[in-house]
């Protein structure tokens, strides 16, 4: 952190694919950039170099009671608390628009700030354009019910926006993470102050410049860069928020619902880790398997909440799969963001680089065994080769904690009963996965896993028309799908005397 | 030609071409849409319209199939006629049945691909045809006026917005159409597939040509049907038009097929065997023929039919407001309405206080503006109508305003009010569809409900009064498929338009529509039940 008086409200950037283009970097309060109230700012690290990549305006606790402030004015008294539902879809209609004419600065920006590879980052970007567009389509399709109870009264329910909602998201899928957040707050009606990641910042300030430019009235979308301890801790706790939705680790998701308890018991939706087994039967098609269990693990650098971390093979396909899956990681190209061919990018900054080589360090000293990879990749920056642990056990802190980087855990099963166990054996249930060509056995173990999505036959495999989130300790609610309108809704009974 | 032909010609040209450059800019990801190109708007199947304004268009003749315009196959054409001065504007081609053969092979060529096709896709279609929809938003407007004799600014704010909104609505809808799963014990796993029907027949009328095409064909085209069009022979001109826009947006050929035709086309696609579902919008003796044809294979209709809705005037009601809408409730579109309040029940309190406001509140529109409410769609119409007033004189319905044709050129008569109008006379059981409306008085709100419903039809309602308990009871008693508390006729397409009885079945707009052009395909899982 440093002073903020040199660092510019936006700034030129050109990244190394050579885009150009005009980086906001103020705090995008009440629909302007602005300066941070106490003049702080804060470094952004390029992951791929280890380098300074630029510098951005800091928010603290003051600056989200200014966002709060606005975002309540824009709730309660502004052109938005007037505007019909269809108006409301057409913004984020329009918003969906602007993506798509920016699709290449935006993926650019992911694969700078993030360093993921630029071939997933347009993937991204091309799913915050159907989710925004599938929101936008929401928002004037939102019923309440009428409910007879008797002649001599008359029930109605109206499905209203909650008002200010705080949301706090991680810097894995910056810009993702951003569309499935703002996307149904939005389409309900309320009104967000929106925290990013403080790893990666620049998406989230770009897109707001898009809000503006779609039209969304001042304050009702306010985007804040900052870190977790100060502006997010002010957002989870604030008393005019009343709703918070959080992305990240299950401990900060934790200290969030306690800070929201603590406060004014705003209501709370909570996405956070999970250590998902992907299940291998002796049926599947192995080759397919092999490149879904791949994709489970390596995609995004292993860094998804939902990656499919813990690995089970029926024991009489396990050496074939074993050798299949070294192959297949190894084949994996691994480097520069920018290069079309890159599948896995960097970490996302040296602090997770650090945490998941102590990870790779652990599992050794816990006795698995390192079929391939457990090393860095390249000289600078923060890559790490694909790995891959065998030979481990259900006790072994690398098969029950999450690790959040390409590592993963392989571990034999018997049946069918053997890995519905095993599956269910962590705090986690955020997702899973499951590989056979058997109609009954992959009904049966879907019904069977506590898990708040199940794979058959893919992995990742992520809609924005598909509820997402956990069970257990993986969190609260589900985003996506017409599940995550209930995020932000509240139920208004209406009940008439007629009598 | 003259050099003012060629000059707004090119502006329109020249706005055309701008508008589309800038639509493959916006939608440059969509590569399928590069390669369209606007050579239909250069048909040699058209011919140049002469707009009141003076504005001079590109308007398409063919019957539009397979995403092109081509000519009968007999050659045979019908005349579209302004009501406004009972002249011809353009001649277009009608379909016989070896073109409605063609239109239902084409949409059956290309439902395959069209049903697989995921449905943000087929949302983002729709949202292409919204906007172009509102880019055109003038020309359509002053097509919709010049053909069906509404006012510009009218056809503009009220049918082609809607057309809009709708296009745009049912295009969120494309991706949000869930089955069910269903797990009645362990052993069984069930889930429902919503399905398209396959090939839509949609038959609309004159009063709203595009805005009731729009209606059918953006729920049906959303959940993965294709369709056949057939607009009324009084009316053809705007989605003509509409088929170059359909190009333009991106639909692959044959998912939309637009044809011109009188009673004999829609006889014709209503018993075509190669259709899975009827949609029709009009009059209920053409609705009971619809479903005659329909049942000759056994296909679902849809039918939006006539009414003769009541308005009820309680006597806490604001007066002032009550005759505003009420007559707007009748008047508006020339009485040309479907749903419109042409029944007024009010109570006998204030009954005569009631007719006197709403014969000053009609002289005072017509000294505003004699011509507003538009003259009727046709000679034919026009002569209905006065024919009704006729016998409502006969019946003994006393005559408090109008009656008469107006000595201007065009179909226009004036707004035409009679009171003392009783239950028994056919003024008050049958549908006009003109600017008449019969009025009489009512004791209690029992018999005000009674007699609302006693019409052999039940499309809609209104209720006017300041109490609440008054406003719900009397919605909840009424049997008709829409009850406005406090207004007429403002609809909204978030809200489901449909009437009871012989009004019809199946609901438009809202989610509901959705239900007409679905089907629920139930799958059967056996997980470990033995024989």
């Amino acid at each position: 952190m440093s002073a903020s008086s040199s660092v510019p409200l936006s700034q030129k950037f050109k990244l190394p694919n050579g885009v150009e283009y005009e980086q906001p970097l103020g705090l995008f309060i009440n629909g302007e950039f602005v300066t941070g109230k106490e003049g702080k700012a804060f470094e952004v690290i390029n992951p791929s170099t280890g380098k300074l990549a630029g510098m951005v305006h800091e928010a603290t606790a003051v600056d989200v009671d200014l966002a709060v402030d606005a975002a309540e004015t824009a709730f309660y008294d502004g052109p938005w608390s007037k505007m019909s539902s269809a108006d409301r879809g057409h913004l984020l209609l329009k918003l969906a628009d602007l993506f798509e004419e920016n699709l290449t600065i935006l993926a650019s920006i992911e694969a700078f700030d993030n360093g993921k590879a630029i071939q997933l980052a347009k993937g991204d970007i091309g799913a915050c354009i159907g989710c925004l567009r599938y929101y936008g389509g929401w928002a004037d399709k939102i019923h309440g019910k009428v409910i007879e109870t008797s002649p001599e009264s008359f029930n109605y329910t109206k499905q209203e926006p909650i008002g200010v909602c705080g949301q706090i998201i991680p810097w894995n899928f910056p810009l993702l993470m951003w569309a499935w957040k703002i996307g149904p707050a939005i389409a309900c009606g309320n009104t967000v102050v929106l925290k990013t990641a403080e790893q990666t910042p620049l998406g989230g300030l770009y897109a707001a410049k898009l809000c503006k430019e779609a039209g969304f009235p001042p304050g009702v979308i306010n985007i804040l860069s900052g870190f977790g301890r100060t502006a997010g801790a002010a957002i989870a706790s604030h008393m005019k928020i009343h709703k918070v939705a959080f992305t990240g680790s299950t401990p900060v998701g934790r200290q969030i619902m306690k800070a929201a308890a603590e406060s004014n018991l705003k209501k709370v939706t909570l996405e956070l880790g999970g250590k998902s087994p992907n299940i291998v039967f002796e049926d599947a098609d192995i080759d397919r398997a092999v490149e879904w269990i791949n994709f489970g693990i390596y995609y995004n650098a292993g860094q998804c909440c939902c990656a499919g971390s813990r690995i089970y093979v029926q024991e009489t396909i396990y050496d074939k799969v074993i050798d299949a899956f070294k192959r297949r990681a190894q084949a994996n190209v691994v480097g520069n963001p920018f290069d079309e061919a890159t599948f896995q990018g960097a970490q996302v900054s040296e602090a997770q680089y650090n945490r998941i080589m102590a990870y790779v360090e652990l599992g050794k000293k816990e006795g698995a065994t390192v079929e391939v990879g457990g090393e860095r990749h390249g000289s600078e920056g923060y890559f790490i080769k694909p790995t891959v642990f065998s030979n481990v056990t259900e006790d072994m802190r690398i098969m029950q904690e999450e690790i959040f980087g390409p590592v993963c855990a392989i571990a034999k099963f018997k049946n069918l009963e053997d890995v519905i166990q095993k599956g269910n054996s962590t705090a986690y249930g955020l997702a899973s996965a499951v590989h056979t060509r058997s109609l009954n056995t992959a009904v049966e173990v879907a019904n069977r896993l506590r898990a708040g999505t199940v794979w058959v036959n893919c992995y990742n495999s992520l809609h924005w028309a598909l509820p997402f989130g956990g069970y257990g300790e993986s969190g609260i609610g589900r985003e996506l799908g017409k599940e995550a309108l209930r995020n932000y809704t509240q139920v208004k009974t209406v009940n008439i005397n007629l009598s | 030609m003259s050099k003012g032909f060629n000059s707004s010609l090119d502006v329109v040209n020249c706005q055309r071409f701008l508008r589309l450059y800038t639509m493959i800019i916006r939608r440059s990801l969509l590569e399928r849409q590069l390669t369209l190109q606007s050579r239909r708007y250069y048909s040699s199947v058209e011919t140049v319209v002469t707009l009141p304004s003076g504005l001079k268009y590109r308007q398409p003749i063919g019957l539009f199939i397979a995403n092109g315009f081509d000519v009968s196959t007999d050659g045979k054409k019908l005349t579209t006629y302004d009501p406004r001065s009972g002249r011809p504007i353009a001649s277009v081609f009608s379909a016989g049945s070896a073109d409605v053969n063609n239109a239902v092979q084409s949409a059956r060529l290309a439902l395959g691909p069209w049903r697989t096709t995921p449905g943000t896709e087929r949302g983002i279609l729709l949202h292409n045809l919204s906007r172009l929809i509102e880019d055109h938003k003038d020309i359509l407007g002053s097509i919709e006026a010049f053909d069906t004799g509404k006012s510009a600014d009218t056809a503009m704010s009220e049918d082609i917005q809607e057309c809009i909104n709708v296009t745009r609505y049912y295009a969120g809808w494309a991706d949000k159409i869930h089955g069910y799963s269903i797990q009645p014990f362990t052993e069984k796993f069930a889930y429902t597939l919503h399905e398209p029907f396959g090939v839509c027949a949609l038959i609309v009328p004159w009063n709203y040509p595009l805005m009731l095409a729009i209606w059918k064909l953006a729920p049906a085209v959303a959940a993965g049907n294709t369709v056949v069009l057939k607009t009324s022979e009084l009316t053809p001109l705007s989605s003509l038009y509409l088929g170059n826009l359909i190009t333009e947006a991106g639909f692959p050929q044959g998912v939309v097929n637009i044809l011109s035709g009188d009673g004999d086309t829609g006889a014709a696609l209503a018993l075509h065997c190669g259709i899975s579902k009827i949609s029709f919008t009009g009059s209920a003796a053409t609705g009971r023929k619809i479903m005659q044809a329909a049942a000759s294979n056994l296909v679902p209709v849809t039918l939006e039919l006539g009414g003769k809705s009541a308005a009820i005037i309680f006597e806490d009601a604001d007066l002032e407001q009550a005759v505003k809408w009420c007559y707007s409730g009748i008047m508006s579109n020339s009485g040309q309405m479907c749903s419109a309040t042409s029944r007024i029940l009010i109570q006998e309190t204030i009954y005569k206080k009631f007719v006197e406001m709403f014969k000053s509140y009609t002289i005072h529109r017509m000294s505003m503006g004699p011509l507003d409410h538009g003259p009727q769609i046709s000679d034919a119409q026009l002569k209905k109508v006065l024919q009704y007033v006729r016998l409502g004189i006969e019946e003994g319905a006393n005559l408090v305003y109008g009656g008469e044709e107006m000595d201007v050129p065009g179909y226009f008569m004036l707004p035409t009010i009679f009171s003392d109008a009783r239950d028994h006379m056919k003024i008050v059981q049958e549908e006009v569809f003109g600017p008449v409306v019969v009025m009489d008085s009512f004791a209690t709100s029992s018999d005000a409900i009674r007699r609302a419903n006693s019409s052999e039809y039940g499309l809609a309602s209104a209720v006017f009064t300041k109490s609440i308990t008054e406003a719900v009871n009397t919605a909840q008693k009424l049997d008709v498929g829409m009850v406005w508390v406090n207004s007429s006729q403002d609809s909204d397409f978030r809200v489901p338009f449909g009437g009871f009885k012989m009004s019809g079945f199946g609901q438009e707009l809202g989610e509901y529509a959705m239900k007409n052009y679905w089907r629920p395909k139930a799958v059967h899982l056996n997980l470990g039940i033995s024989l």
